[in-house]
């Protein structure tokens, strides 16, 4: 069947922000759709908030909406657009409630778009669980023993029904939030509550527990003529009661025989159908139980998901580019396999190495929340390995995961570990369970044991009893060819074998090439070698023949960023993606080194070459000795591939752009001080401790209160204000332990200034400012959480002036090739430098959608030689706009966290707001990040006794906007005595529960509360823990406050409008 | 134990034993199937064949009595990447090494599977040995050239059945299934379809074949050469028109030289379970099960009376055809999957359909 002929215009609607549960898989996914169906000669209109995505990029779709995404900004699209169709199935959880509310709300119908890909009914079938337990009944599927409930009272009767242990979840929710499992009854009544509230619909399904099951998937793709093929199998290492997001999971599927795996086959072929997924890929997971072979559905997901995005790139099956074909008509046999050429997509990917993909974690971010995993999702990231021995993936997986492991190593030694601590840490599910899996051997258990307490299967288990023999082996004897030959295929790293033979990694890289173990590299070709395959995707193994096609062309090597984490995401890869694209353009082979599969820059089509790789020195130089680049760029990937820069320097890698001694030079806390008050550009006053006594001598001579951290470090890590010895005496136990032989900084910091980014990009002659932003929040809030403006707002020129003077003079005096990010504070109209990152920062995609300057690409295309005066970049380009980047935090997955924004960073992704004036950006910035502001009712303010003064203004505009406020005893008497009338309520900690049942029924819209000192009023965390749990906004800063009202008041004055980015730019071809 | 594979063309992989000692000859080829291992060991029809698997970890879920598609192991060896220390499944009875060693089968692993995949894909199937004994490269190569290989070898009379047998004792369609190396799949499946089975060796005669009065005859898979097979495509010949006739693989080739076609060697054959076939007559596409090294050229075919059905899209050979007015077809392909998917069970209910229009 070929396209369908008529319908034109296309509406995607994106996934938003990178959130846990949802991350940048769904800009792989959607970027890859938008260009399929360009290809074919469809007009696509995309909607997403999130700036840092490569979908969002001007170019990608032919009409951009960088706008909140809530069915009103859908239905305004519409209205402008007037689309034929919307593809909901592209945008992960968001995308289609929210394709699903427009549906239920008749806008689709009143301007009648057909929703293709996966119709409401369809969703609905999948996605409401009485509905799906139905149709699987229908079909003859088994399932767990469940009951829907709608109130706690349903919820009970349905526990008595099904009995203990069960599990909660609540239906429409994204990754499982709020579900769980319930083993007593007073947990049974905590869960379902919090469930029916998190719920959409406030339903919550109570189920037999099958937890401890083994847990499969099967990613799924039909078309219009029900042809269906099974794309890829992946079973789960952990089993039942992990959300499949945490799970370390292996595909294909290890321990199912073909007649199970037929059987599981057969039943998604059965179930797609049923649900009646017409066009596209669904994703189905099932769990067996080990000792009968019973298999029963869990769920389905009608769309594309983080698992196709993981099949994606574990077979080069490109899932999302089908599925956007199929849904304009094609059928599979009518499209080409990319990587063969030859065949056709109608047939099922055979692969011949082992996937391994891990979770990365960041509990240390989270101290007061527990490491334990269950069926909500926690993960924020994840990093994929390939090998041709689960032993050797699963190794390559735990160093890509860049969490300070070479591979299954020995942080911890196990000798000193108690037996109840490792039975603890197997039995309770957690974040390094692998690990103490490792150390449950080495002390003696058999797998027998450890698949009990674990309910991990033996298969797996006995893989790494043979890690852990071979280990032992490498120890103990002389190291022979044979040996060393089997540890490379085992995946050991030449740093663990430097580690256990008391040997440095260079020594056993040089021994091991001497004996001729050399990595090969082979590629992913969705066929298991039986055709010839002409994308290059490669991963190494330690086999007998390289598959690598090594070309006589000019070819430059981009480093990329590895698994997403809180303070290294997206940003980073879209500029990876961006340098690729533009050397591309110029002329050059670019091969790509990634780990991380959820991103545009592991597709293989976004460079000539990829190399599916852990960004660590041993695997990056044997990619480098094989493909011999005329450059590595080490700028864009985040601080993992600037970590290796030396190192692979040293060995002869050509790093361009900035030098590495330059990169040092500004890492360096002694010899950054010395060269910017060469500059004399001021700077808070700062020392570099090498010891805990040096440390608080320092501060003591700045004056508390000071910025402590440790150098090397993204995302402010452990970095703290402390205000007095006893605090600094603290931070100083954790930070020494990160830091290693690094110094621990000491700054001056500079309370209530105003914080500033800049990023510029230079050529070593000239240097052009991208953008700069001013931030919501004062100095001291991380400048990846707080909220920031292009253009500033509240700067006047002569300070603008002294910024692009000191970021000229500073570009110029690293001799910066590339991107530079600086951090002004400013204070008492001076301007103070407080960081320096000659690297692209997180903030390049904010400003390149903003501005319409490519940076990254500007950057790349200088690293490789060429003036920013011949690429036609040399002003600062000015606008008549506001965007306002604001950040989404993962609060509400981690209990008992407060969630007030300090100098460590804590969000994992970002939206942004733009529009005409500031208070409206900012307003679309807040509904964007699902912080919707109110425009009526009550509001709770209680700030500390330093914002009482500045509050009052915003008191009294909030009154003149007709609001009501609510304030504790102290706030209201100052709103009082200035004429604002303030109802006041009682403290939480002294028995008035008047606040709780207001913000339980709904009734306070807002909360404005600022902290006071560092820990924040006990009562005020509890209710900021509220909000979140009831997804109220709730503002935590003066100037946050400031700009919230600024943009209510804009947004009572008139209804929020669209444009898209191509009309801001001034790109409209039309 | 170490152990290598010696290829017809001199080159040679070096790896160890898992299974049985000794040297075989073979026609070493290459199976892409991720599940399956021991229904693909079981298939008769590779006998006189070395299988080496794509996928790297086999042996993970062990041996089941269940799963057998034959008596016994037919083929000569077999190579894997890694064979699985441990094995894990519920209805697992033991380890995959120790079945071939019942059998007596020559296992080996540890070499770049991929590597060789690449080779044969490159060169062809071809025939090589497998030892476990300490023999020089040269001397191997010599006794590889001197090793029959498939062509114009008529493997069927090792595995077909010694005399008759019947597979079930009731059902409304009496089958005669002729033994060219059957897998017990194809009579399961008749089963299922209310079918009374009865096994025939290859070699009965067609006049035979018709005083058991069969509903309808199936010429089964099986190994070698179709050409080889004399005896059974000149039965052929005496039954075409006279009985419905379903052929599968071997049976189709067979089927093909009866009614007057050739048949050609392919250059490494389909060896897999993810082989996309078009049923031209729908328009649908089945992912099919295939196991074959020879192709029907159907253009040698009478084209006014014979139709072609099925199309392989991989490499758009010819895979099904049939004939309407003497009620047969055949298919290339594996409707009995085992392995692989069950999608192409349909083809044995168009047989029952034949049959019921008498």
């Amino acid at each position: 069947m070929p396209k369908r002929t008529d319908i034109k215009k296309i509406l995607i609607i994106g996934s938003g922000p990178i959130v846990i549960g949802q991350a940048c898989e769904f800009d792989y996914s959607g970027t890859q759709a938008c260009k399929a169906l360009r290809e074919e000669g469809f007009k696509i209109i995309l909607l997403n908030s999130n700036p840092a995505t490569i979908m969002t990029d001007p170019g990608v779709a032919d009409v951009t909406y960088i706008e909140p995404i809530t069915p009103q900004v859908v239905e305004k699209i519409i209205a402008k657009e007037r689309p034929d169709a919307l593809l909901p199935t592209l945008g992960g959880q968001t995308g289609l409630n929210t394709a699903m509310e427009v549906a239920r709300q008749g806008i689709l119908e009143k301007y009648r778009v057909e929703m293709i890909g996966a119709d409401c009914e369809t969703i609905k079938k999948a996605e409401d669980r009485e509905l799906f337990k139905k149709s699987m009944q229908n079909i003859g599927l088994d399932l767990p023993r469940s009951a829907l409930a709608y109130n706690i009272e349903e919820a009970r009767q349905a526990l008595k029904a099904i009995g203990l242990p069960v599990i909660i979840r609540p239906s429409f929710t994204l990754g499982g939030t709020g579900g769980g499992i319930a083993t007593s009854v007073v947990e049974f009544e905590e869960i379902a509550a919090l469930g029916l509230k998190s719920s959409m619909i406030s339903e919550i399904l109570v189920e037999e527990s099958i937890v401890g099951w083994k847990e499969y998937e099967l990613e799924v793709m039909r078309d219009k003529k029900d042809n269906v093929v099974i794309v890829c199998s992946i079973e789960n290492f952990d089993p039942m009661g992990i959300h499949t997001g945490d799970s370390i999971t292996v595909a294909p599927a290890q321990t199912l025989t073909d007649k199970e795996y037929q059987k599981m086959r057969d039943a998604s072929i059965a179930i797609i159908r049923e649900i009646g997924v017409e066009t596209g890929g669904s994703n189905i997971q099932f769990a067996v139980n080990p000792q009968t072979g019973r298999m029963v559905v869990i769920e389905m997901n009608p769309r594309v998901s983080r698992s196709s995005a993981l099949a994606s790139k574990a077979t080069g099956f490109a899932i999302a580019k089908f599925a956007a074909k199929l849904a304009v008509g094609y059928t599979l046999d009518e499209i080409n396999n990319d990587i063969t050429k030859e065949t056709p997509a109608s047939f099922e990917p055979a692969i011949d190495y082992c996937v391994v993909k891990i979770p990365r974690f960041t509990f240390e971010k989270f101290p007061e929340a527990k490491d334990i995993l269950g069926i909500s999702m926690k993960s924020v990231g994840e990093t994929m390995a390939i090998g041709r021995t689960f032993k050797e993936a699963l190794q390559k997986g735990l160093r890509g995961l860049e969490i300070g492991h070479s591979g299954l190593d020995n942080k911890l030694d196990y000798s000193q570990i108690a037996d109840e601590k490792i039975k603890l840490r197997l039995r309770e599910a957690n974040a390094s369970r692998i690990f103490y899996i490792k150390y449950a051997f080495q002390k003696g258990y058999s797998i027998e044991e450890i698949s009990q307490l674990t309910g991990i299967d033996p298969w797996f288990l006995d893989n790494i009893k043979q890690i852990v023999e071979l280990e032992e082996e490498i120890r103990v004897t002389s190291i022979d060819r044979e040996l060393l030959r089997k540890a490379k295929q085992f995946g050991f790293s030449d740093r663990q074998i430097a580690d256990l033979t008391g040997s440095d990694e260079i020594t056993i890289r040089k021994l091991r090439k001497e004996k001729g173990i050399i990595a090969t590299f082979k590629l992913v070709d969705t066929c298991a070698a039986e055709f010839e395959a002409y994308t290059p995707y490669y991963y190494s193994t330690y086999g007998q023949e390289c598959e690598a096609r090594v070309s006589s062309k000019k070819k430059i090597m981009v480093l990329g960023g590895g698994p997403n984490r809180i303070g290294q995401g997206i940003e980073f890869d879209y500029c990876c993606c961006h340098a690729s694209f533009a050397l591309k353009e110029a002329g050059f082979e670019t091969i790509m080194v990634n780990s991380n599969p959820e991103t545009v820059s592991t597709d293989y089509d976004t460079s000539d070459k990829l190399y599916f790789e852990p960004l660590t020195f041993e695997d990056v130089m044997n990619i480098i000795d094989k493909e011999k680049p005329d450059g590595v760029i080490v700028q864009l990937g985040g601080q993992t591939p600037l970590n290796l820069a030396r190192s692979l320097e040293n060995f002869g890698a050509p790093i361009i752009g900035t030098s590495v001694s330059s990169i040092d030079e500004a890492e360096d806390r002694e010899k950054f001080s010395k060269l910017i008050s060469k500059l004399n550009i001021n700077q808070p006053a700062n020392g570099s401790a090498f010891s805990k006594e040096e440390a608080v001598k320092i501060a003591k001579t700045i004056g508390y209160p000071v910025l402590v951290r440790p150098s090397y470090v993204l995302g402010g890590r452990a970095m703290k204000i402390v205000y007095n010895d006893k605090s600094l005496a603290e931070f100083l136990k954790e930070a020494v332990e990160i830091s290693g032989e690094h110094p621990i900084l000491v700054d001056k910091f500079l309370e209530d200034a105003v914080e500033v980014d800049v990023d510029a990009v230079s050529d070593g002659e000239l240097t052009v400012i991208g953008g700069i932003m001013e931030h919501i929040e004062e100095a001291g809030v991380h400048s990846g959480d707080s909220a920031s403006v292009i253009p500033p707002h509240t700067l006047g020129d002569e300070i603008l002036d002294t910024i692009r003077k000191h970021t000229q003079a500073i570009a110029k005096e690293l001799k910066v090739c590339g991107l530079i990010n600086i951090q002004f504070a400013i204070k008492n109209d001076l301007v103070y430098v407080l960081e320096v990152n000659p690297r692209a920062s997180r903030t390049i995609p904010f400003v390149s959608k903003v501005t319409g300057v490519a940076l990254a690409k500007l950057a790349a295309r200088v690293m490789v030689g060429e003036k920013l005066k011949d690429l036609g970049f040399t002003e600062e380009k000015t606008i008549s706009h506001f965007g306002v980047k604001e950040s989404v935090l993962p609060f509400s997955r981690f209990s008992g966290v407060d969630i007030l924004l300090g100098p460590e960073m804590k969000s994992t992704g970002e939206v942004m707001g733009i529009d005409v004036s500031f208070g409206t950006a900012f307003y679309k910035s807040q509904v964007a990040a699902g912080q919707a502001l109110p425009t009526e009712g009550l509001i709770f303010i209680s700030v500390k006794n330093d914002d009482k003064r500045d509050t009052v203004f915003l008191a009294k505009k909030l009154c003149d906007l007709d609001f009501k406020i609510l304030a504790t005893k102290g706030t209201a008497k100052v709103f009082r005595s200035n004429n604002i009338p303030a109802q006041v309520i009682g403290k939480i900690s002294e028995g008035d529960k008047g606040l709780l049942d207001l913000i339980k029924k709904g009734q306070i819209k807002l909360i404005i509360n600022t902290p006071s000192g560092q820990r924040g009023q006990s009562d005020m965390k509890y209710i900021r823990s509220l909000a979140v749990m009831y997804g109220l906004p709730c503002i935590t800063t003066l100037q946050g406050a400031q700009a919230a009202v600024n943009g209510m008041e804009s947004a009572i004055g008139d209804a929020l409008g669209v444009k898209s980015i191509q009309e801001y730019l001034g790109l409209n071809k039309e | 134990m170490k152990t290598k594979l010696v290829l017809e063309d001199g080159r040679v992989f070096e790896g160890f034993s898992f299974a049985a000692g000794g040297t075989r000859f073979g026609e070493v080829v290459f199976n892409t199937s991720m599940s399956g291992y021991q229904e693909i060991l079981t298939d008769p029809s590779y006998c006189g064949q070395i299988v080496s698997m794509t996928y790297p970890l086999i042996g993970n879920y062990g041996i089941n009595s269940q799963d057998a598609e034959s008596k016994k192991i037919f083929l000569e060896g077999f190579i894997v990447r890694e064979s699985s220390r441990r094995v894990s499944n519920w209805r697992s009875e033991k380890a995959l090494g120790d079945y071939l060693k019942e059998n007596n089968v020559l296992g080996l692993e540890g070499i770049d599977t991929r590597a060789l995949t690449r080779h044969i894909r490159l060169q062809g199937a071809m025939k090589a040995a497998i030892t476990t004994e300490d023999l020089t490269d040269q001397a191997l190569l010599k006794m590889v050239k001197a090793s029959p290989g498939l062509v114009g070898r008529d493997l069927v009379k090792e595995v077909t059945c010694q005399k008759p047998w019947e597979w079930n004792k009731t059902g409304k369609y009496k089958v005669v299934v002729v033994d060219c190396g059957v897998k017990f799949n194809i009579l399961r499946e008749l089963e299922k379809r209310d079918c009374r089975v009865v096994v025939v060796p290859a070699q009965m005669p067609a006049e035979k074949i018709l005083d058991l009065s069969p509903e309808g005859i199936l010429f089964s898979n099986g190994p070698g050469d179709p050409q080889a097979v004399t005896y059974v495509v000149a039965n052929l010949k005496k039954l075409i028109g006279k009985v419905p006739i379903f052929g599968i693989c071997l049976g189709h080739q067979m089927l093909g030289l009866a009614l007057g076609g050739k048949t050609y060697k392919l250059k490494f054959g389909h060896h897999g379970a993810n082989h996309p076939v078009k049923d031209l007559r729908s328009g649908k596409i089945y992912i099919t099960s295939q196991n074959h090294g020879f192709c029907v050229d159907l253009d040698s075919l009478n084209k006014n009376d014979v139709e072609l059905t099925h199309l392989n899209l991989n490499d758009k050979t010819p895979e099904g055809l049939r004939h309407e007015r003497f009620r047969l077809f055949s298919v290339q392909f594996h409707p009995e999957s085992s392995p692989g998917p069950h999608e192409a069970e349909y083809l044995f209910a168009e047989f029952i359909d034949m049959m019921k229009k008498k």
